[in-house]
């Protein structure tokens, strides 16, 4: 794996708002290998949102360097490049004029893909993410459920045969069973279809159940990488905050909900 | 007589395809024209704080100027330009009528277009711009299929707001030489015709909510994605459309016409010279309540090809001359004036109508007044009433200058109403026109104006450039030169007045030229 070359890598990057007074991302570099999925975890303002949306060109770097599938970003049209990127947005960012179908085959019509096709595919990905066509595909947004919701921009996403998946807190907003259920399905699918997947959340225990490696920012840095066993090591104080959260809850999950009655308990 | 077994009901009917036609085109070019330019300058403004604020004000500073107003500005800066345009390019155009209607009126339309347009754009979600951005659309496409049909309720509501406001403001495009609903309004008011006006107001409010409903049928179909509901909304603005352009298509191009002024007598003398025209076997229409100064402009440019004038409006307005002649003496030069811009002066029409001081027979005995100057000792305890031009005319200046006249208060009326309103007291003076009939009506006296300050008003009838060797025009209109004096002419007003079925301005004609061939 370490000898493939990545398939995004940020080299040094930064980029503030408000004419440098915020500094959001401040000398980050990151590599994603190709058939990851990395998940970016970081607390609200750490900078992580900024980070992902510098890969499809949403925002434009200030220093240092992106590049997707060895492309500097900044030397291929942003347009093109978003399209052969997925991208779900955090609370699905469906468009609620269009019915689930158009929603779903939005980017290949925006590649000019005939409409027969985009048909056939928009019923594959429906099927793909779990959705009965025949109910859904006719469907206003606002005739969906969350997770419904969520699903449909997930097949939105891969309308286009992307190899590169951005995820921007796309199950936060979800009931925990949904989100449970959806970000297997979403793992699994990343697996077949052989995806790599840069996944933004603020769950450490999302991260490390979903993700083959997770990178934690805080204050626009970068503060650790690594596989969550790599992370674990970590003696930085805030990751190890982080990975305490979801490690106290197991304990006293076990110790409120045993999985199974203890061996010999009351034989007596 | 039942309500609508008034003929008037049938007359005005007889004028509906003209007038609807008229003002359905205008409206329609006025409203297409605003959105052509508002949506263009709303999207582009959506998202500059400074242009958008610039526009927004500058289209409720529009907005604020009356209706009427900006329809009349619209004359002479078009005129200015159009005279510009021939110097430099060597082509003009008639500055009279539809183009500064469509212009005025799309201005009008412009505020609550641009206004609707930028809130409905700015409503988008932001998080539905981005995603529009991040799935790959250009701006463009964000903007045509995301931020438009997001925004199109919003704008479709503007839309309708100024839909109905261009055909509500659209009724007043009459005086400037544009043929509207309006006619029926200003003839209407004019002649104390209050079936014309009643008419006027409810085809225009039938034709503005019809407009609304079509537009609103087309707003939801667009919404709720159903095809079938815009095409029938779309298929019914276009059916108004065609609808109104073919009664105009099958009728045959009149040759001829002839313009009148906002007043009674104007309409009256207007369809006398009209069924003159008719008689003598020329086809000949008649374009009704233009503004003062438009009706001599519309005749220089040949936009319509007679009408009647008065000498001394002539001499003070159109020439601004302050000298005082004898009445022939005056002719004779206005006749010479008019002849260098190639208008024919065909000859006097046997009448006056002056401007005068009017005031209650009775009251002007009381006091001993019988002239201006006894006028004058009185007029400081005195209020006065005129039409809405009167106070900025030159004639005003000079009677003020002649006699030292100073009222106590001064106040514009409707013509209609001044006589009643000087009759019942509630104004001590008038100034009134000799030739109303009103003033034998309420035992009215005109004061003499002894120190010659007021300039004659001879009727004078003034053919177009184009028209100055038409032949058949001349003999037409030979056999009403000075055949009507003003005792015919009052009487002939106070039938105009009548407010009943014989005082529209076509049967006072006929009763004129009844009175007029009678002295044969």
């Amino acid at each position: 794996m370490d000898a493939a070359p990545p398939l995004i890598a940020y080299a040094h990057v930064g980029k503030s708002f408000n004419g440098g007074r915020v500094k959001a991302v401040d000398d980050v570099s990151l590599d994603v290998a190709e058939g990851e999925f990395l998940a970016i975890v970081g607390g609200s303002g750490s900078g992580k949102t900024t980070l992902l949306r510098l890969a499809n060109r949403l925002i434009d770097a200030d220093e240092g360097s992106v590049t997707i599938e060895g492309d500097d970003v900044r030397a291929v049209d942003p347009v093109r490049l978003r399209r052969r990127i997925g991208y779900v947005f955090q609370s699905g960012g469906l468009f609620p004029h269009m019915t689930v179908a158009d929603n779903i085959g939005i980017t290949p019509k925006l590649l000019g893909t005939p409409a027969a096709e985009i048909s056939s595919r928009v019923d594959e990905l429906l099927a793909l993410v779990q959705l009965d066509h025949g109910e859904y595909r006719d469907r206003l947004p606002q005739e969906l459920s969350g997770g419904q919701r969520q699903r449909v921009g997930v097949a939105r996403a891969l309308a286009a045969r992307p190899r590169i998946v951005l995820m921007d807190e796309p199950f936060g907003a979800l009931d925990p069973l949904t989100r449970s259920s959806i970000s297997e399905d979403y793992r699994s699918l990343h697996d077949t279809l052989g995806l790599t997947t840069v996944m933004i959340t603020h769950d450490m225990a999302e991260a490390v159940l979903l993700a083959d490696r997770v990178a934690v920012m805080q204050g626009g840095k970068l503060l650790a990488q690594g596989t969550p066993a790599e992370l674990a090591d970590s003696r930085d104080p805030y990751v190890g905050e982080l990975l305490d959260t979801p490690r106290r809850q197991v304990e006293q999950l076990k110790e409120r909900l045993p999985l199974e009655k203890p061996p010999g308990d009351g034989a007596a | 007589m039942s309500l609508f077994s008034d003929p008037r009901w049938a007359e005005a009917l007889s004028h509906l395809p003209d007038y609807l036609g008229n003002h359905v085109r205008v409206s329609v070019a006025a409203l297409g024209l605003g959105l052509v330019v508002s949506l263009p300058l709303a999207i582009v403004a959506r998202n500059r704080p400074l242009l958008r604020g610039a526009l927004l004000g500058f289209a409720s500073i529009v907005q604020t100027v009356p209706g009427l107003a900006l329809l009349a500005l619209f004359y002479p800066l078009l005129l200015a330009l159009a005279d510009l345009s021939l110097s430099w390019f060597g082509f003009d155009f008639s500055a009279f009528g539809f183009l500064p209607a469509v212009l005025a009126l799309a201005l009008y339309s412009m505020l609550p277009v641009l206004r609707n347009t930028i809130t409905g754009l700015r409503g988008v979600d932001p998080a539905i711009l981005e995603a529009a951005q991040g799935v790959g659309m250009t701006p463009w496409q964000s903007l045509f299929s995301v931020e438009l049909p997001l925004a199109l309720p919003v704008m479709m509501a503007g839309i309708r707001t100024a839909a109905v406001w261009v055909i509500g403001t659209a009724t007043l495009s009459t005086p400037i030489g544009q043929t509207s609903l309006g006619n029926y309004i200003f003839a209407g008011l004019q002649t104390q015709n209050w079936v014309s006006v009643l008419f006027g107001c409810a085809a225009a409010a039938v034709l503005a909510l019809a407009v609304d409903q079509l537009l609103a049928l087309i707003e939801s179909g667009l919404r709720i994605r159903s095809r079938l509901r815009a095409a029938f909304g779309a298929l019914g603005i276009a059916a108004l459309i065609a609808a109104t352009l073919v009664p105009t298509m099958a009728r045959p191009q009149s040759s001829y016409i002839v313009g009148a002024k906002t007043f009674a007598e104007q309409y009256v003398l207007a369809a006398l010279i009209a069924q003159r025209l008719q008689a003598a076997g020329l086809s000949a229409t008649s374009r009704e309540g233009l503004g003062s100064n438009v009706i001599y402009d519309a005749l220089l440019s040949g936009d319509i090809d007679v009408y009647v004038d008065y000498s001394g409006t002539l001499w003070a307005n159109q020439f601004h001359r302050t000298d005082m002649r004898p009445r022939q003496a005056l002719l004779d030069e206005l006749k010479t004036v008019l002849a260098r811009q190639n208008i024919t002066l065909l000859g006097e029409l046997g009448f006056e109508n002056a401007y005068a001081l009017v005031m209650p027979r009775k009251r002007a005995d009381e006091l001993g007044i019988h002239t201006i100057s006894d006028l004058a000792a009185h007029s400081g305890s005195m209020s006065m009433a005129a039409d809405y031009e009167f106070f900025s005319r030159p004639e005003w200046a000079s009677i003020r200058k002649a006699y030292g006249l100073k009222f106590r208060s001064q106040r514009q009326m409707q013509p209609d109403f001044m006589y009643a309103a000087v009759a019942s007291g509630e104004v001590d003076v008038i100034a009134g026109y000799t030739s109303d009939g009103l003033i034998a009506k309420y035992d009215l006296v005109t004061l003499q104006d002894d120190r010659h300050a007021i300039p004659p008003y001879d009727a004078i009838v003034l053919l177009a450039p184009k028209r100055a060797d038409d032949h058949a025009l001349r003999a037409a209109l030979q056999p009403l030169l000075g055949r009507i004096d003003i005792a015919t002419m009052r009487a002939a007003n106070l039938r105009a007045a009548g407010g009943n079925a014989e005082s529209s301005p076509s049967e006072v004609a006929r009763w004129l030229w009844g009175q007029i061939s009678k002295r044969n």
